[in-house]
């Protein structure tokens, strides 16, 4: 388990962005450093509790997930969807390019 | 004729199915009073020509003998849940102008039930905020005041000042870490968040799925109770709702309390919390012993830990939600020098800085390497935050605390400290964790005339005992007192 404690730097501010797709300008970075290991720093008291053994809660109630019949519930509104789009062409949503 | 904006959801209600006045009367005179309160900022669309076609609409059923739960009743909705053809924000740039090609399935039941609605109100922006202050539409204005402007809490923060105002009979919230209840509080209102999955979440604009609970804020715990009878059921298109019968939590409200185990969580106090809230809570212990409930003391020991546990499990949820505003679909879009830069400007652009903010806890949390240390640790404090409330409920069927730490605050005096922020939702960040029904009453005003909120949490699916104990505290509480109106 990696210690949390060491806190954030500029470095990771940009990794943590660019995974985040967010741009950050460097000047920038020790800024929000800071503002991170702010909060991080809030988070650390969780060590102090005793975790061991205890299942983590991952619903708010316990419930099976339900299934569904395997068919197609609102198709054909092709228009629909793409009335939202902020660009779109013959039907289709137009995307910036993505191989150069 | 009366002003029929003072009145109560039951009591327009009434009043149209006795005849005294139609939908059409009772929708004017809440427009007139929405378009007179432009300062408070509540509204971000006001959809007022389609609330007159819903009223004569609604006036035609009612001759035909058509009558909904809620039939011909002015209601507001906040900004968060998608409204087919009508722009639905989330109080955030990035959706631009977004107009939902379908219904959000609360929403839905609403309109159903013969809701008038009135229009989309403010929040903070994508519900993140405890101030409504986060809103790129500007800070909404409490209806409470006292020699300056004060927020109306957050995130619900227009629904809660357009019912306090009397500009709508009741509205639609959502609570993720108090965003219902803490507003509520704030403005002398009654705001209620139901059991986790007891309202769909289709439609609803995602920010922590397995916190996200809607409710209503409304003038009383009647009205809250009619409201959520509308909102509440089971829908197969989100998967956790629960397929549970909605009671009748109206008849509820006016139960005796006699014999009703209300437990006091001592932990529920914290450091410079007023002492008219420990005050103003030693009472509403007294008003329900008086009422013939017995107390019982109870110990919540993980409760100091609810807010950093909260601070990890949303964030991270809320980057995983908010991954879908890329641009590409709908919404805004900053076009960059390629796929990747177009994604980052804007997002960057789009997003404000606490929704920023939290998209980067989020990511870090989740992150190779801190997953264990952060997020796996809060999900194993959440079992131990919902142990306790179990073990509570062997000793008592209800909870009582503050609803807040504090009254509302002055507009723009926090929004520089995010923990201090983070710490308005003290109180009530627990029963989201836990899934658990909670709702504010309103129960006095402080020293400054501003309106103070107690709190109650009940078991899982038992609104029931929680409307029950709501309507004794109201009634003992006695709380008639309404901002003046110095807006128009």
């Amino acid at each position: 388990m990696a210690e949390p404690q060491n806190g954030v730097s500029s470095t990771d501010v940009k990794k943590i962005a660019r995974l985040a797709r967010l741009h950050v300008e460097d000047a920038q970075c020790g800024d929000i450093a800071d503002d991170l290991n702010g909060i991080l720093a809030w988070i650390e008291q969780l060590g102090e509790v005793d975790v061991d053994g205890v299942v983590p809660m991952t619903s708010a109630v316990a419930m099976t997930a339900p299934m569904r019949d395997d068919v197609v519930t609102t198709g054909g509104i092709r228009d629909l969807v793409l009335a939202n789009a902020p660009k779109s062409e013959d039907g289709f949503f137009v995307v910036p390019r993505s191989v150069e | 004729m009366t002003d029929l904006t003072k009145l109560t959801l039951a009591g327009a209600l009434g009043g149209m199915a006795s005849g005294e006045f139609s939908s059409v009367e009772l929708t004017d005179a809440h427009i007139d009073a929405c378009e007179a309160a432009s300062g408070l900022n509540a509204f971000i669309t006001p959809t007022f020509d389609l609330a007159r076609e819903q009223a004569k609409a609604s006036d035609d059923r009612r001759v035909k003998g058509e009558v909904g739960r809620l039939e011909g009743a002015p209601l507001g909705m906040k900004d968060l849940f998608c409204t087919e053809d009508v722009k639905t924000t989330a109080a955030s740039k990035i959706l631009g102008d977004f107009k939902p090609p379908y219904e959000s399935s609360v929403s839905a039941n609403m309109k159903a039930d013969g809701m008038v609605m009135l229009g989309k109100l403010n929040l903070d922006q994508f519900a993140m905020g405890s101030a409504n202050e986060t809103s790129c539409f500007g800070p909404v204005i409490n209806p409470w005041r006292n020699d300056e402007d004060l927020v109306p809490g957050g995130s619900s923060g227009g629904s809660a000042a357009a019912v306090a105002a009397d500009l709508c009979l009741g509205a639609t919230a959502t609570d993720t870490g108090g965003s219902i209840r803490q507003p509520a509080g704030f403005t002398g209102t009654v705001g209620i968040k139901p059991t986790y999955g007891r309202c769909s979440r289709y439609g609803i604009v995602a920010f922590a799925s397995s916190l996200d609970q809607a409710g209503p804020i409304a003038k009383t715990v009647e009205d809250a109770a009619i409201l959520l009878e509308s909102m509440a059921g089971y829908d197969p298109k989100d998967s956790t709702s629960l397929n549970e019968p909605v009671p009748d939590w109206r008849a509820a409200c006016g139960q005796s309390v006699k014999g009703l185990r209300v437990g006091v969580p001592r932990e529920y106090t914290m450091d410079g919390m007023p002492k008219e809230i420990e005050k103003l809570w030693a009472e509403g212990v007294e008003w329900m012993r008086d009422a013939g409930a017995e107390i019982v003391d109870v110990s919540l020991p993980h409760t100091k830990y609810a807010l950093p546990v909260y601070y990890v499990v949303a964030p991270a949820e809320a980057s995983s939600n908010l991954a879908r505003y890329d641009g590409m679909r709908y919404g805004m879009r900053v076009e960059g020098e390629n796929l990747a830069d177009t994604y980052e400007r804007t997002r960057t652009e789009g997003f404000g800085d606490e929704v920023r903010r939290r998209i980067m806890i989020g990511t870090y949390v989740l992150s190779a390497g801190y997953y264990d240390a952060y997020y796996l640790r809060a999900q194993k404090v959440r079992t131990k935050i919902a142990a306790d409330f179990r073990n509570a409920w062997e000793t008592c069927d209800v909870l009582l605390t503050p609803t807040a730490p504090s009254a509302a605050f002055p507009v723009g005096r926090k929004i520089n400290d995010p923990v201090q922020m983070y710490l308005n939702d003290v109180f009530t960040v627990t029963a989201n964790l836990a899934g658990l029904p909670g709702i504010s009453v309103p129960a006095a005003l402080d020293g400054n005339g501003l309106p103070l909120g107690l709190q109650l949490i009940g078991k899982a699916l038992d609104e029931s005992t929680v409307f029950k104990a709501a309507g004794a505290l109201e009634k003992a509480a006695g709380f008639t007192a309404k901002p003046s109106k110095w807006w128009s």
